[in-house]
């Protein structure tokens, strides 16, 4: 089956059910595992690398949650494929690069996806929209527990399981969450809380963009270590800290909307006001407005229309997702062109952003009209 | 300021990260943090980079500057320089001594408390239980109960086979 007719329509991948998700647009927890005596992935042959393929990609699919699962090697998914399931945060930009001897497996319902003979033999992650940090643990706990019957882990009672880099070594946890925070952006905060959070052993980072640039002001609270600590206990810790996190946009926000509403309504009109009517625009700048569209979303500036569109848009925006849907390879160029177009008519009925209800404070003129 | 990574270009990408409270600075040329995917948000971490340099100088160390080859995968300390990863499971046990200092930086403790596979789980309760019988029954024998203590030497017996079995 081909990945596009497999995954579920970007408005539909964007679905958060719960009102509280506004700030934390997603949870996952990743396990890594190895299969014993085996060479790891980077240090394996072709022959090695294959072997370890056909022995994990049955155990996988034969499992209950593995019904009707999409699975494909490497090797049989085009560049653009890759880049998609990249875009929807499926596989990693590295797994992308892999081919003969790797391996990907995604269940039906999109939450549950393995990466064979990425950095390690088997990668197994379990995805949740809005703030699902435990469910996602539990899941994938199953899993494993599940597929350990069937595989032969390489595991010490020391050092636990054992990975191909030692900053996974033990647990192989890797506990995450994706979170908008706009407003401490906007009120400069941002760098501060972010060096908080690295006192607590928790990694920040943007998801977009270069370095330290978070386009679309989105980060990725992770924890870092690994070995000498139970999987609840930091598993708690990472919920703990988002939960504050939360609260610190939220206050942020508040904040902002007492003391400089005028800022915040400039930012989110003018990026309506770009986004509804520009003919040229980079998936970076994209990312940026609709970030702020976002946000006016959430202040419910947008009334009658569906906050899911801007979610939606920034799946299909991107250059993978937006290629696509064109059979000629797009230049840059192009794409901008394109995105532009797309922009334009998807928030053609998408009235502008509702600040009346402040415009009493305006000054009034104190001449009156000729 | 030269390149940590090849040690001969100029470094003009310069990163600082605070891991537990340690702030771990690293240099890099613009070739070298490309290879080392530092232009990849979602895939780097600073402490993978120091791990490639300090990491293979710590385990070069532990062996007195003696090549040590991992006897299952044929992986040496220069493989570990160059990918900042292991070769495979078993390297874990040949490269042990140099690799314990790295973990107790890099992590909160240097042993595993998390969960185990089913098995390993059954071989400990197993061993548990054979350690607190084997007491019971030198209490028993010291005491002079010996009747307790012949149907503790059979249940010993029996632990001791089901142990056996466990065992692949």
């Amino acid at each position: 089956m081909n990945i596009n007719d497999f995954l579920s329509s970007p408005p539909l991948s964007q679905h958060r059910p719960e009102p509280d998700d506004l700030i934390v647009l997603s949870s996952r927890v990743r396990l890594a595992r190895n299969l014993r005596q085996l060479p790891f992935p980077g240090f394996a042959k072709k022959n090695d690398r294959v072997r370890v393929l056909e022995t994990i990609r049955p155990a996988v699919e034969s499992l209950p949650t593995m019904v009707d699962a999409f699975s494909a090697t490497m090797d049989s998914l085009t560049n653009l494929d890759k880049q998609i399931l990249v875009e929807r945060h499926l596989i990693s930009r590295e797994h992308a690069a892999k081919s003969v001897g790797s391996g990907f497996v995604l269940n039906k319902e999109e939450n549950l996806c393995v990466m064979i003979n990425e950095e390690d033999h088997l990668r197994m992650q379990s995805l949740r929209p809005g703030l699902q940090i435990k469910e996602a643990w539990k899941a994938i706990n199953q899993m494993d527990s599940t597929l350990e019957k069937k595989l032969d882990y390489a595991f010490s009672p020391e050092l636990g399981y054992l990975t191909a880099c030692p900053t996974n070594l033990g647990t192989g946890i890797r506990v995450s969450a994706m979170l908008h925070l706009p407003a401490l952006v906007l009120s400069e905060q941002i760098n501060q809380i972010v060096q908080a959070v690295n006192k607590l052993g928790l990694a920040v980072r943007g998801l977009y963009g270069e370095g330290t640039e978070a386009l679309g002001n989105i980060f990725q609270v992770s924890n870092q270590m690994t070995l000498g600590e139970l999987e609840t206990d930091i598993v708690e810790r990472l919920s703990k800290v988002v939960a504050q996190l939360i609260e610190h946009e939220q206050n942020a926000r508040a904040t902002l909307l007492e003391k400089k509403s005028k800022t915040v309504y400039n930012h989110i009109g003018r990026a309506y006001g770009i986004l509804a009517n520009a003919h040229s625009m980079s998936s970076k700048e994209s990312m940026n407005l609709l970030s702020l569209m976002r946000l006016g979303f959430d202040l419910s500036l947008f009334q009658g229309a569906d906050r899911i569109l801007v979610d939606e848009l920034f799946i299909t925006t991107q250059p993978a997702h937006l290629q696509k849907r064109f059979t000629e390879k797009l230049t840059t160029e192009e794409r901008d062109f394109l995105r532009a177009d797309m922009m334009r008519d998807r928030l053609k009925d998408v009235s502008r952003p509702m600040t009346d209800k402040n415009e009493s404070r305006r000054s009034p003129l104190d001449k009156p009209a000729e | 300021m030269i390149c940590d990574v090849c040690k001969q270009n100029i470094a003009s990408v310069h990163l600082t990260q605070i891991v537990n409270q340690e702030t771990k600075k690293i240099d890099l040329c613009e070739p070298c943090s490309k290879e080392k995917g530092v232009d990849d948000p979602t895939g780097f971490s600073i402490a993978d980079l120091l791990l490639g340099l300090g990491a293979a100088q710590e385990l070069e160390q532990s062996t007195g500057g003696k090549q040590i080859k991992c006897p299952s995968c044929g992986f040496t300390q220069v493989d570990f320089k160059k990918a900042g990863r292991l070769g495979c499971s078993e390297c874990y046990h040949h490269f042990n001594e140099g690799l314990e200092t790295l973990l107790k930086t890099m992590h909160k403790g240097t042993r595993h408390i998390g969960k185990m596979p089913q098995f390993y789980r059954n071989t400990q309760d197993l061993t548990t239980k054979l350690v607190n019988l084997q007491k019971k029954l030198e209490k028993a024998i010291a005491d002079e109960q010996f009747e307790k203590a012949a149907s503790l030497r059979d249940e010993l017996r029996l632990l001791n086979t089901q142990l056996k079995d466990t065992t692949p």
